[in-house]
C-alpha cells in the first residue's frame, strides 16, 4: 500500500453570486515511500491548493473540499520513529486528510507530514528568531525544551548545510540570505522526520546555483531519510531531474501522468509536449525555434463541455467537445487524458484551425 | 557624475565608424552607504557595478547573465541613465550617455527604450493602454497630429500581436503575457534602435514565455532592433543572444558567442552556472557533471580581495585568486575570460580541489 494515496480530490471555491471556481478536479495519485511525486503544471492548475489541501491549510469557508487523501501511519516498513501522541487505534492504519479535524492535523503536520513553501521570507515569521522557529516545532511534537531543543536545533540547521547553526538560531529570518532561509524551512520540515515532505516551488524564488545545492539536499533528505517528496513545480527541468513518478496538471485535473523516463522519452498529451517545446534548453542548438502553446489559461472551457485545453490545442477537433475526456493507460503507468494523444494515429499539425472558442476570447494573445 | 561634461558629446572616432550601436567603457555604479541621524555621512559603498566594458552590435543581441545582485540591471538602468553613473562611457551611436544633460539624454531615450521585468508594475494601473502608448510619443513631441498617433500606435499594438480594441482598456484586463506585449509596444511606438529588456519573461508562465521570446526575434528580424537581454536565466539568454555576457559581482567574468560560450565555458563560475541549470531531460540530468558552488555570493559593499569569485570557486589557488584580480582577457576571437587559470582548467592540469 503506498504512503499517500490520493482519490479523487477536488477543491471548489465557492462565493454567493459568483460561479463556482473548481480549483481541482478530481485529481488521484499515489506516493510510495522514498519515493519523489512530482506535480507539474503553470499557475492556476491548482497544483498549490492541491498541497494545501493535502495539509489542511484551507480555509474553511467558502470551500468545498470533496475525494480522499489516506496517509498510511507507522507501522509499515518505513523508517519513521513510533510516535506516542497518535492514538493506538490508528498506529496500524491509515488517516484520511480531507476527514481528520483540526486538532488531529495539528498533530500530523510536522511530525507526518510537512510542508516547504515557496516563499521563504513570508513563511518565516519576521519578529522571531530562528532558532524559537525551529525548536518551536520539536517543542510541540517531541517535548524537547531549553538546552537540549537548542542542541537539537543546532543539528537540524548543521545536517541541511546552514554554516555556523548556533549563531543562526539567535538570529532574524531578515538576517538570511534566500538559500539559508530556504535550507531553514527545509530544516523545521525534517525535525521531525516526517514521512511525507511536500515542497511547493522550494526553488523558485531562488538563483540558480542555490536552486542546485537545494535540490541536492532534498535529494539526500529523500535517499537518506526514506522520506517522501510531493514536488509541486512549474519546472520540467527539475522534474527532470528529482522525480520518479510525474501527474502533468491542467486546469484542475492531471492530463498525463507516469515514470520520468517514459514521460519525456515520449509524452502524449498535447499540452505537455506543447510545454517541452517552449522551454528554451540550455543544451540546444542556438537558434531552434521554439514553439509556444498559444493563447493563454484564459481560454480554458469547462471540463465537462469536453477538454479543457481543446482551444489551445493543435490537435483539436469536434471530438473533443464530446464530454470530458477519461484518463485512460496508455502502456503500464502511463496515463493520459486526450482524445488524440500525440503519436497514436491521428495527423500532425492544425486539424480545424483555431480551437472552438479561440476566436472569440483569444482578443490579442496572438 | 565625477567627471565634468567634456566638450565634445558629439563624436567619437571609436564608436561612429565601426557596426557597434552601444559601447559600454570600464562602466562603474557605486551606490553609497549612509548612516547617521543629524549629520549624513557616506561609511562605504556598494559596488553594483564595477568596472564593465562591453560592445553591442548593431542588429545583434546581447545577452547579460548572472545571479541576484550581480548587478545586471543596474548595469541596464546605467545606460539608460536611469541610475547615476559613478565612471566610464556609455557610447550610444557615438555620444558619449555617460555625459550628457539631462535634458539631452531626456531627448536620446527615444532611441533607447526599455521592457521592464514586471509587467503589471510598469504600467500605471489607472491610465488605459491608448493613454500609456500615447505619452512616450508626447513626451518627444511626435504626437502633432491625433490621426498619425493613433495610426501609430495601432500599428505597434498589431506588431505585437494585438488588437486596436486594447486601447480603451487598463492593465489589469489583461494576463501577463498580454501585458508583457504592451511593455513591448510601449517600447516600439517610438522606434527606437536600442531595446534594453530586463527580465522580458521571468514572470510569466513557461508557455506564454516562448510567446514573448519568439515576439522578440520576429521584431528583430523585422525592423533590425538592437537587444541588451539582461536576465538570470542562462537557457533563455542563450537562446535569443548572439553574444552572452556573464556578470559576477559587479563585473563581467566571461563573455563569448551563445555557441562557444556553452561548447567551451572557460571560467569556473560559468560552468558552474551551466551545471546548475535544469534540463528538461531525464537522461541529460542523470549523467551530465554537476559543479555545485558553495555558499552564497559576498556581499558587494565589502567585495573578496583578487578574484571575485575565488570565495566559491572549486578551482581557487591559494595565492594568486586570492591576491591578484583577474582581468578579462581574451583567450579566443571574441571570447574573453576573467580567470587566471583558464587555460589550464580547460586543459584538465588544473583539478578541482
Amino acid at each position: 500500500m503506498p504512503l499517500l494515496t490520493v482519490d479523487d480530490l477536488s477543491v471548489t471555491f465557492t462565493q454567493r453570486g459568483e460561479r463556482d471556481v473548481h480549483a481541482v478536479d478530481g485529481v488521484s495519485f499515489t506516493v510510495d515511500e522514498g519515493q519523489v511525486v512530482g506535480l507539474v503544471g503553470e499557475s492556476g492548475c491548482g497544483k498549490s491548493v492541491t498541497s494545501l489541501a493535502l495539509m489542511g491549510l484551507l480555509p474553511s469557508r467558502g470551500v468545498r473540499v470533496g475525494g480522499a487523501a489516506h496517509l498510511r501511519l507507522n507501522g509499515g516498513s518505513g523508517a519513521g520513529t513510533p510516535d506516542d501522541t497518535i492514538p493506538d487505534q490508528e498506529q496500524q492504519g491509515s488517516v484520511d486528510l480531507l476527514a481528520a479535524d483540526a486538532r488531529r492535523m495539528r498533530d500530523l503536520r510536522g511530525s507526518q507530514i510537512a510542508m516547504v513553501f515557496q516563499d521563504p521570507l513570508s513563511s518565516l515569521n519576521p519578529v522571531v528568531p530562528l532558532g524559537l522557529q525551529v525548536t518551536e516545532i520539536l517543542t510541540r511534537h517531541q517535548g524537547l525544551r531549553g538546552e537540549a531543543a537548542r542542541t537539537k536545533a543546532a543539528e537540524l540547521l548543521e545536517r541541511v548545510g546552514i554554516p555556523d547553526p548556533r549563531r543562526r538560531l539567535r538570529e532574524y529570518p531578515h538576517q538570511q540570505s534566500g538559500g539559508i532561509r530556504q535550507r531553514a524551512l527545509i530544516a523545521m520540515a525534517v525535525a521531525c522526520r516526517p514521512r511525507l515532505m511536500i515542497a511547493d516551488e522550494p526553488t523558485t524564488a531562488l538563483d540558480v546555483t542555490i536552486q542546485a545545492q537545494i535540490l541536492e539536499l532534498l535529494k539526500d533528505l529523500v535517499h537518506n531519510e526514506g522520506t517522501a517528496l510531493l514536488m509541486i513545480t512549474h519546472d520540467l527541468g527539475v522534474v527532470a531531474g528529482l522525480c520518479d513518478g510525474i501527474n502533468v496538471l491542467y486546469a484542475g485535473r492531471v492530463v498525463e501522468a507516469g515514470p520520468r523516463s517514459a514521460l519525456f522519452a515520449a509524452p502524449t498529451h498535447p499540452y505537455s509536449v506543447g510545454l517541452l517545446h517552449s522551454i528554451p534548453r540550455l543544451d540546444a542548438p542556438r537558434g531552434e525555434p521554439l514553439t509556444p502553446i498559444r493563447g493563454s489559461i484564459n481560454d480554458n472551457i469547462a471540463w465537462n463541455d469536453g477538454c479543457a485545453f481543446a482551444p489551445r490545442c493543435d490537435r483539436y477537433t469536434e471530438a473533443c467537445l464530446e464530454g470530458p475526456p477519461e484518463l485512460r493507460h496508455r502502456s503500464g503507468e502511463h496515463l493520459h487524458r486526450c482524445v488524440h494523444p500525440v503519436g497514436e494515429g491521428h495527423q500532425e499539425g492544425p486539424a480545424s484551425g483555431a480551437g472552438p472558442a479561440a476566436t472569440s476570447t483569444m482578443e490579442g494573445s496572438g | 557624475m565625477s567627471q565634468l561634461m567634456s566638450a565634445d558629446t558629439g563624436t567619437n572616432e571609436a564608436a561612429a565608424g565601426g557596426s557597434s550601436l552601444l559601447e559600454v567603457h570600464d562602466l562603474k555604479v557605486h551606490f553609497p552607504i549612509r548612516s547617521g541621524i543629524l549629520v549624513d555621512r557616506t561609511i562605504g559603498h556598494v559596488r553594483a557595478v564595477d568596472g564593465v566594458s562591453l560592445t553591442v552590435e548593431r542588429g545583434s543581441t546581447y545577452g547579460l547573465v548572472g545571479e541576484s545582485g550581480c548587478g545586471k540591471t543596474t548595469l541596464g538602468r546605467a545606460v539608460l541613465r536611469l541610475v547615476d553613473i559613478t565612471d566610464g562611457q556609455v557610447w550610444f551611436d557615438g555620444t558619449d550617455l555617460a555625459h550628457l544633460g539631462s535634458e539631452q539624454m531626456r531627448r536620446q531615450r527615444r532611441n533607447l527604450q526599455m521592457v521592464f521585468q514586471d509587467p503589471l508594475g510598469s504600467l500605471n494601473p489607472r491610465q488605459n493602454i491608448q493613454s500609456i502608448l500615447t505619452e512616450g510619443l508626447q513626451v518627444h513631441g511626435l504626437s502633432t497630429d491625433r490621426q498619425d498617433t493613433r495610426r501609430r500606435i495601432v500599428q505597434a499594438l498589431d506588431d505585437v500581436g494585438m488588437s486596436g480594441r486594447a486601447l480603451s482598456r487598463y492593465p489589469h484586463e489583461f494576463s501577463g503575457g498580454q501585458r508583457q506585449r504592451i511593455g513591448i509596444a510601449r517600447a516600439l511606438v517610438l522606434e527606437p534602435e536600442l531595446i534594453i529588456c530586463d527580465e522580458p519573461v521571468s514572470a510569466l508562465d513557461v508557455s506564454i514565455q516562448a510567446q514573448v521570446l519568439n515576439l522578440l526575434e520576429e521584431l528583430q528580424r523585422e525592423r533590425g532592433l538592437t537587444y541588451l537581454v539582461i536576465a538570470h536565466d542562462l537557457a533563455v539568454v542563450r537562446h535569443v543572444s548572439d553574444t552572452v555576457g556573464v556578470m559576477y559581482l559587479g563585473s563581467l567574468v566571461e563573455e563569448a558567442d551563445s555557441d562557444t560560450l556553452y561548447a567551451q565555458p572557460r571560467h569556473p563560475y560559468t560552468r558552474a552556472l551551466m551545471s546548475a541549470v535544469p534540463v528538461p531531460d531525464p537522461t541529460v540530468e542523470d549523467s551530465r557533471e554537476r559543479i555545485l558552488l558553495h555558499g552564497d555570493l559576498p556581499s558587494p559593499s565589502n567585495p573578496p580581495a583578487g578574484c571575485r569569485f575565488h570565495t566559491r570557486c572549486p578551482w581557487s589557488q591559494p595565492q594568486r585568486c586570492a591576491e591578484e584580480r583577474p582581468e578579462l582577457r581574451t583567450i579566443a576571437p571574441g571570447h574573453r575570460v576573467a580567470c587566471h587559470f583558464a587555460e589550464e582548467i580547460a586543459e584538465g592540469t588544473l583539478q578541482r580541489n
